[in-house]
């Protein structure tokens, strides 16, 4: 299965998951299914991977699904009663969810004190993380953004899920837009704008950071279509929240299968 | 406690390699020799609390102990939701550490003081708060949470040493006298205007003393409870408000015994109820914790 095989696959996944629970937060999903493809299939056994925008869980869930990593049986659970699949990730459930998030915030100070952890233990790991750009207005971001570059945490990988979509507006609407490269830049991060949904264009970016041993820490600010896959469903703040029809589901899985060569 | 607590640390990194100190910028004049030796361990995450807390969390998983270090109002109120979710739900080994609980902080002001942090912490998942009376007791503190590595927080305040006639107990510390007439249960420092009152009260003698450094209470000690059951007459005394606090626990505990008491005062922390500001002794007086008042409360049972 080629990349984009797995893309749609998981597009498929993410859906089905989605109308089999009547619940929402698809959109958010479809956005950074691409990226967690990404890091979780490529990542090697010391490093660390945090989904710090936990509202995008089912991503998460059918990624280490098809790695083997979450069984099927519990997939068939999500969101129903007494699941371990919660709409946000639970605490110690599964050895390869690390953290439970879902308040926003969390993720980078968490992925900030791995990597300096990796750091003081002088292990190779790299420290992940994935975050929304309506992150980028939590303070807490901001905190853990400036030790970073202060502890010269050249381990630690950023990426920034930016859909340009936040909860109740367009990023740039809110507070301006606060993912923009030249305030990360400006801060001692390297950073790379890459196409959020291309694979290829992704690991090549990564692998370009991952050999560069400079003393800065990383960030991939990933420009990506909230809901992408399902044209009704693109760049749509509805898509956040809204469950599908049944002829809206059937409408997204022939539209994922077809533009996905499944 | 403050020098007391560097010195422990500094006594134990010797042969525990997986420690890792966090300040959130502060320990002038306190954590330099501590700096000196842990080296690259010693951290300090800037005047950033909730990433402070964040990051230990990340570090902990590592396979980390971290203690967090800062004036307690600051490490507690500001970080709650990264000590819930990040350190509690994931049950990880880090340490809150909050200088000057209570008051301590006197006329730095209500930004400084901390008489709700108990309430704030105690309740969460895996969490145990530590609230040493005495220099005595600290050292039983740290060995508990250093053995225990799970989510701890421990109030520091202005140590002074156990009175003679104190007992070491687990639960922290306690007198011994037959048939006690009055149970008076202590948490923290403020214990020592509890004992300065005893060392001149006609009534010392009939009175049993019950100094508790943990919270929550899961249960009432036996002896305590014994001694509860034989006073039917009980006083808490706390640097913290009630809500959330000793009083409120302990009474609890006696409801679900069944213990039927003649006489139950909770003397606590009552906030700003003058609206005015002084040291840790003028907002303890107002709230009723001082000396005088805490003798003339006892006073009243006899």
């Amino acid at each position: 299965m080629n990349h984009v095989q797995l893309q749609g696959k998981l597009r498929t996944a993410i859906l089905k998951l989605h109308f089999g629970a009547n619940s929402g937060h698809i959109g958010c999903s479809l956005s950074c299914i691409d990226l967690l493809i990404l890091i979780i299939q490529y990542m090697n056994e010391e490093d660390s991977f945090i989904l710090s925008k936990g509202h995008a869980a089912s991503a998460l869930y059918v990624v280490l699904n098809e790695l083997g990593k979450i069984p099927e049986e519990d997939l068939d659970t999500f969101y129903k009663e007494a699941t371990k699949l919660s709409a946000h990730p639970a605490p110690l459930k599964y050895p390869c969810i690390s953290f439970a998030t879902g308040s926003l915030g969390h993720g980078l100070p968490l992925a900030v004190g791995i990597a300096k952890a990796m750091k003081l233990k002088k292990n190779k790991g790299f420290s992940y993380v994935v975050m929304s750009d309506g992150e980028t207005n939590e303070g807490t971001t901001w905190e853990a953004a400036h030790f970073a570059v202060a502890n010269k945490l050249d381990n630690l990988l950023v990426f920034i899920d930016k859909n340009g979509l936040q909860g109740f507006a367009r990023t740039v609407d809110v507070l301006g837009d606060t993912a923009r490269s030249d305030l990360w830049e400006a801060m001692g991060f390297d950073v790379i704008e890459a196409d959020g949904h291309n694979i290829e264009l992704l690991i090549e970016a990564k692998q370009s950071f991952l050999k560069k041993e400079n003393g800065k820490p990383k960030l991939i600010i990933a420009n990506t279509v909230k809901g992408k896959g399902v044209s009704f469903m693109e760049n749509t703040l509805d898509w956040h929240y809204l469950p599908m029809s049944k002829q809206q589901f059937e409408e997204a899985i022939a539209q994922v299968n077809n533009d996905y060569q499944i | 406690m403050r020098k007391h607590f560097s010195a422990y640390i500094e006594k134990i990194i010797e042969e525990n390699d997986d420690l890792i100190f966090i300040t959130g910028d502060l320990g002038y004049n306190a954590l330099e020799n501590l700096q000196q030796k842990l080296g690259d361990k010693f951290i300090n995450a800037g005047v950033a609390e909730q990433n402070m807390v964040g990051m230990a969390a990340g570090m902990a998983s590592q396979g980390f102990r971290v203690i967090c270090y800062s004036i307690a109002p600051f490490v507690v109120y500001r970080c709650l939701e990264q000590i819930r979710n990040d350190v509690c739900f994931h049950n990880l080994p880090v340490f809150i550490v909050g200088n000057g609980g209570g008051y301590g902080y006197g006329i730095m002001g209500s930004s400084h003081h901390a008489i709700e942090d108990i309430a704030c912490l105690s309740g969460l998942p895996n969490m145990q708060c530590y609230i040493p009376s005495f220099i005595e007791d600290m050292n039983q503190c740290m060995d508990q949470i250093f053995t225990r590595k799970q989510p701890a927080y421990l109030r520091l305040g202005v140590g002074k040493n156990m009175p003679g006639n104190v007992i070491h107990r687990e639960f922290g510390a306690a007198t011994s006298i037959p048939d006690p007439q009055l149970t008076i249960i202590v948490q923290g420092p403020v214990a020592n205007n509890l004992f300065a009152a005893l060392k001149t009260h006609e009534a010392a003698d009939k009175i049993e003393i019950f100094v508790l450094n943990q919270m929550p209470l899961q249960m009432l000690p036996k002896e305590l409870e014994d001694s509860i059951v034989s006073s039917k007459n009980v006083i808490t005394v706390e640097e913290h408000i009630t809500v959330g606090g000793l009083g409120s626990a302990v009474s609890l505990l006696i409801n679900e015994k069944s213990i039927a008491l003649n006489k139950f005062t909770s003397l606590h922390a009552k906030g700003y109820p003058t609206g005015l500001y002084g040291s840790q002794s003028y907002h303890q007086q107002v709230s009723g914790l001082d000396e005088k008042n805490i003798s003339s409360v006892i006073s009243s049972y006899f």
